[in-house]
């Protein structure tokens, strides 16, 4: 088992870099000017020369991804242009705030996911699956910047309530577990869990109809086993798939949760990615989309060791 | 030595032999072909063909938009602005600035079926080209080609196409660039996987025995088998590619004001949410239906794409 | 009289009259690596020395059971796996040489596979399958179409009902009789048939065997026909050759081989068949000891941990494959006169 962690973690190592050198090009790709959003339009070519320098433009680009990687591997991700504080800092603290929010709407969508994948599978060809397999696709379907503006029509402004953005009452940029704060969860973790719900419910009545349909299931209900127990089996049966769906969804919520906290100005990365754009702030805009990728890798790490661990099938080899 | 084979040479009953191992059908029916297969099946599943239906609809709608709409999609009028559902010259209402919203979401259609569905098309032809030659080549081709993608997998989807999106800018084109960098990889994936499945066919090294070249094996043979489960997975992207590239304009980094688009028009709308909530949220109920037709026809072509033994 | 217009073919015709073997094998050897994370290399020593003839004319029939090597040999044979070593000879021709490359050789030899339905292409019809192969040396399409449906009709498929249906459209014995088409489309004069009929009911079975006795008669053909089925063996084949772990075992005709084997592994597979006389039961088995394992085989005899003439002398010397009676040749040492065995007959017998 040790033996494969590892394997794993040579395999993702080219990975990493590669996915590093992805950010970097990024914003590299952009046409204009890094600085032009900082310099007043009439700077001197003296004054523009300086900023390059000090920025650190003027190198040649493969110098400048090694100085940078090497300043990301000391944990400095540059300062902000915008701001002029570190890049670090800002992008913690919002990656706090995004993965509160993703780790609810990640555990309403598994709960209601499989809810609905076991009524489904259990079921099959039934009224309640039908109902079921609708709420799925409804759940892939909808666009959910789109949803959660509607439920801020319903729930703020027509019927008051609950606040339609931000993260706390103060609007401050930090969100505190208490009941005050949890108000404001409420509607972005709902919008943001549809998504998962959907594929979480698709992929386990999927499975769940697989794993009924074998023979073992068959061979416990012959032996006497009651209802309860041969459900457990298939819990056990589909507990790693299942769970490594959960984890990869945690992954894309973090990840692509731009579009949600736009609509409720929530203070995670995803809106600071979305300052970052429109501000052209490069270390900003890398570092987030550094420090989410990476989040991303490592997830799917821990999905793939977590999986390993639980199916016994899987070779460790 | 060999003699020729001709059908003089039978010498056997055709008859006895063929009744016993006789097929299941008695009767004599001509075959149809794998995708007539396909398409006799789709017919018969009301929910494909009702989702199917709605998808022509609205593709008609967008493709005769410049001529069908009521009032000019552009023009406005500030006196006339966010009028309700239901008013009388703007039956669904008006934006904004006044325009009518009829017209504007048929218009909408255009630009919002166009920057969804192109960039799965363009993806569905490079992926597929990648993810076959990697698995049909297979080796050191297929580790490079493969781990490349990997490093796009290691993005989130929506993530990526922002990322993107950010990087090159506004616009249609830009738009379509990058989505359709966040599909390629996983159409790809895709594509190699069937394929590396199918290349390890007992009928392919039947195809080898023949003497026939790996291009030929490859065209007459490889391509006719993993072309369809690949463009199944394609369609089962269009509706989430429909919704990227509509939440780019609703960030601002897709298409620019004024053309209509349903992402676009809900950004803009954004505002109106409490002077005109049912207006504001029209494009979206635009977006969610195409989207949902997609995903019930890309459901059901995969139904009928299994082949029964 | 080749209807094939490419480069006319020299060896569709015989080339060394009846002496000469059709197919010539010596010293074959095919070993895979195995992945193992303790850091071992290991191989799977999947063909470890074979050598053996196939005569005009005849059906040599190839035993034994799973893991000892019989289809490895079958798709080194064709082409499809590559050796790691050997001599292959065609009609005296080395294979894959400048003189006889590759693609010639398939037009002289083809392979019925196991698995009706993997073997056709299920976007393909039956018609399709079939002229695929004249189309590619160079028939024209109709003629190939024309081609197709005579074979089909050879071999007991009325074309006009089943010329245009797809794999999953017939039965597995139907599907068989396409893949024997499909073999015979480009001519050959040898066709290998690994585990062909293995999979179908035993009235289809019987049926298919006719029928490939027939072609062969008609065509004069030159059959291998790989087999687990001793009792189908036996049916079919003039010689039958006898694998285990890798190695033949036992070699020779298949009234000799089979009613009075040399080899302890061919009398022990022999005895282990269930018998249907109540008088003559199948009581224990001769086989003792653990299956092989082809990564680790044993020392010396590879047979002598399950063997019941096991002597000390059988796990220190490899058998050699050597004649004990008129083209009959075994890898025992207690059977080779001078091997050092205790069983062992006195002299060696007028060779």
């Amino acid at each position: 088992m040790l033996i494969y962690i590892l394997k794993r973690l040579v395999y993702v190592t080219p990975v990493a870099f590669g996915v590093s050198l992805v950010c970097f090009l990024l914003v590299h790709l952009a046409p204009g000017d890094a600085l032009s959003a900082v310099l007043p339009a009439d700077a001197t070519q003296e004054t523009i020369n300086e900023m390059k320098a000090a920025y650190g433009f003027d190198k040649p680009l493969p110098v400048q991804y090694l100085i940078w990687l090497w300043h990301v591997l000391h944990g400095d991700l540059g300062t902000s242009i915008a701001t002029g504080r570190p890049v670090l800092g800002e992008v913690t603290r919002a990656v706090i705030n995004s993965l509160i929010l993703a780790s609810v709407a990640t555990v309403i969508g598994f709960t209601f996911g499989t809810l609905f994948g076991f009524v489904a599978g259990y079921h099959r060809n039934s009224v309640a699956d039908r109902a079921a397999s609708a709420l799925s696709v409804f759940g892939v379907s909808v666009p959910h910047y789109w949803l959660g503006m509607v439920l801020v029509i319903v729930f703020s402004a027509t019927l008051g309530w609950l606040p339609p953005t931000g993260a706390g009452p103060d609007g401050s940029g930090n969100w505190r577990p208490d009941f005050d704060h949890l108000r404001y969860l409420i509607l972005p973790a709902v919008t943001m869990s549809v998504i998962p719900t959907g594929i979480i419910a698709r992929t386990v009545r999927a499975l769940v109809a697989d794993i009924l349909a074998q023979d073992f299931v068959e061979a416990l209900r012959a032996k006497g086993m009651d209802e309860f127990g041969v459900f457990k089996h298939v819990v056990r049966n589909a507990a790693p798939t299942a769970l490594a769906i959960m984890g990869l969804q945690l992954g894309y919520l973090l990840g692509g949760s731009i579009l949600v906290e736009t609509v409720f100005a929530w203070p995670g990365t995803g809106f600071l990615l979305n300052a970052a754009i429109f501000q052209r702030d490069l270390p900003l805009l890398q570092g987030s989309i550094l420090v989410l990728a990476m989040f991303f890798v490592v997830l799917n790490l821990l999905v793939d060791v977590m999986q390993t661990a639980l199916d016994p099938r899987i070779e460790r080899a | 030595m060999t003699a020729p084979i001709t059908a003089a040479s039978m010498a056997l009953d055709g008859g006895v032999l063929s009744a016993g191992d006789a097929a299941p059908e008695a009767a004599f029916v001509p075959s149809r072909g794998f995708w007539g297969h396909v398409g006799h099946r789709l017919v018969r599943d009301p929910v494909a063909m009702g989702a199917g239906a709605l998808i022509l609809l609205v593709v008609l709608i967008a493709i005769l938009a410049p001529w069908i709409t009521p009032m000019d999609p552009y023009k406005g009028s500030m006196l006339r602005r966010l009028k309700h559902v239901g008013d009388a010259t703007y039956w669904l209402g008006s934006d904004e600035l006044g325009r009518d919203m009829i017209s504007r979401l048929m218009l909408g259609a255009r630009l919002s079926l166009f920057i969804g569905v192109t960039p799965v098309l363009i993806a569905f032809v490079i992926g597929s080209a990648i993810g076959i030659l990697a698995g049909y080549v297979g080796g050191w081709l297929n580790t490079i080609l493969m781990r490349t993608i990997d490093v796009f997998f290691a993005f989130p989807s929506v993530l990526l196409a922002i990322a993107l999106s950010g990087a090159l800018g506004a616009g249609i084109f830009n738009s379509i660039v990058s989505l359709t960098c966040v599909f390629v990889p996983q159409i790809a994936r895709v594509a190699e996987s069937v394929t590396t499945g199918i290349r390890k066919r007992d009928y392919i090294d039947a195809a080898k025995l023949s003497g026939a070249s790996p291009l030929t094996i490859m065209r007459v043979q490889v391509l006719g088998n993993v072309v369809g489960p690949i463009f199944v997975y394609a369609t089962s992207l269009i509706s989430v590619s429909m919704i990227l590239a509509s939440g780019l304009s609703f960030l601002g980094l897709g298409v620019r004001p004024p053309e209509p688009e349903w992402g676009l028009m809900l950004n803009t709308l954004r505002t109106a949410i409490y002077a005109n909530p049912v207006v504001a949220a029209l494009p979206g109920v635009c977006i969610f239906i195409v989207s949902i037709a997609f995903n019930l026809f890309s459901d059901g072509l995969r139904a009928a794409m299994e082949i029964r033994q | 009289m080749s209807v094939i217009p490419s480069a006319p073919d020299p060896f569709a015709r015989d080339r060394g009259g009846p002496a000469q073997p059709l197919l010539s094998v010596s010293g074959l050897y095919k070993h895979f690596p195995v992945r193992k994370a303790g850091g071992k290399k290991q191989v799977v020593r999947a063909v470890d020395g074979v050598d053996f003839d196939v005569l005009k004319g005849e059906t040599l029939g190839i035993v034994g059971e799973s893991g000892c090597g019989k289809s490895t040999t079958a798709k080194l044979l064709m082409g499809l796996i590559e050796r790691d070593s050997g001599s292959l000879l065609y009609d005296g021709q080395a294979v894959g040489e400048r003189v006889m490359p590759w693609r010639s050789y398939r037009r002289q030899v083809q392979m019925v596979f196991q698995d009706s339905y993997a073997s056709l292409n299920p976007r393909m019809t039956v018609e399709q399958s079939i002229a695929f192969g004249p189309k590619v040396n160079g028939v024209s399409g109709r003629e190939a179409v024309e081609r197709a449906r005579a074979l089909l009709a050879r071999v007991g498929l009325e074309p006009k009902r089943f010329a245009g249906r797809y794999p999953h459209e017939i039965s597995g014995g139907q599907r068989q009789r396409v893949n024997i088409a499909r073999s015979l489309a480009l001519e050959p004069r040898l066709v290998l048939l690994d585990e062909a009929v293995s999979a179908l009911d035993k009235s289809v079975e019987a049926q298919v065997l006719n029928l490939l006795l027939d072609l062969k008669a008609e065509f004069g053909l030159t059959y291998i026909f790989i087999s687990h089925d001793l009792n189908v063996v036996r049916f079919i084949s003039d010689r039958v050759m006898v694998m285990y772990l890798g190695r033949v075992s036992e070699i020779g005709p298949s009234d000799t081989v089979l009613d009075a084997p040399a080899h302890p592994y061919t009398e022990a597979l022999l005895a282990s068949m269930p018998s249907l006389d109540p008088d003559n039961r199948t009581q224990a088995a001769l086989l003792q000891g653990d299956p092989p394992n082809p990564i680790d085989p044993p020392s010396g005899c590879r047979f002598h941990p399950r063997c019941t003439l096991a002597e000390p002398i059988c796990s220190e010397k490899e058998p050699p494959l050597d004649t004990v009676g008129p083209l009959h040749r075994v890898s025992c040492l207690a059977r080779q006169p001078g091997s050092g065995h205790s069983a062992a007959p006195a002299r060696a017998l007028a060779a």
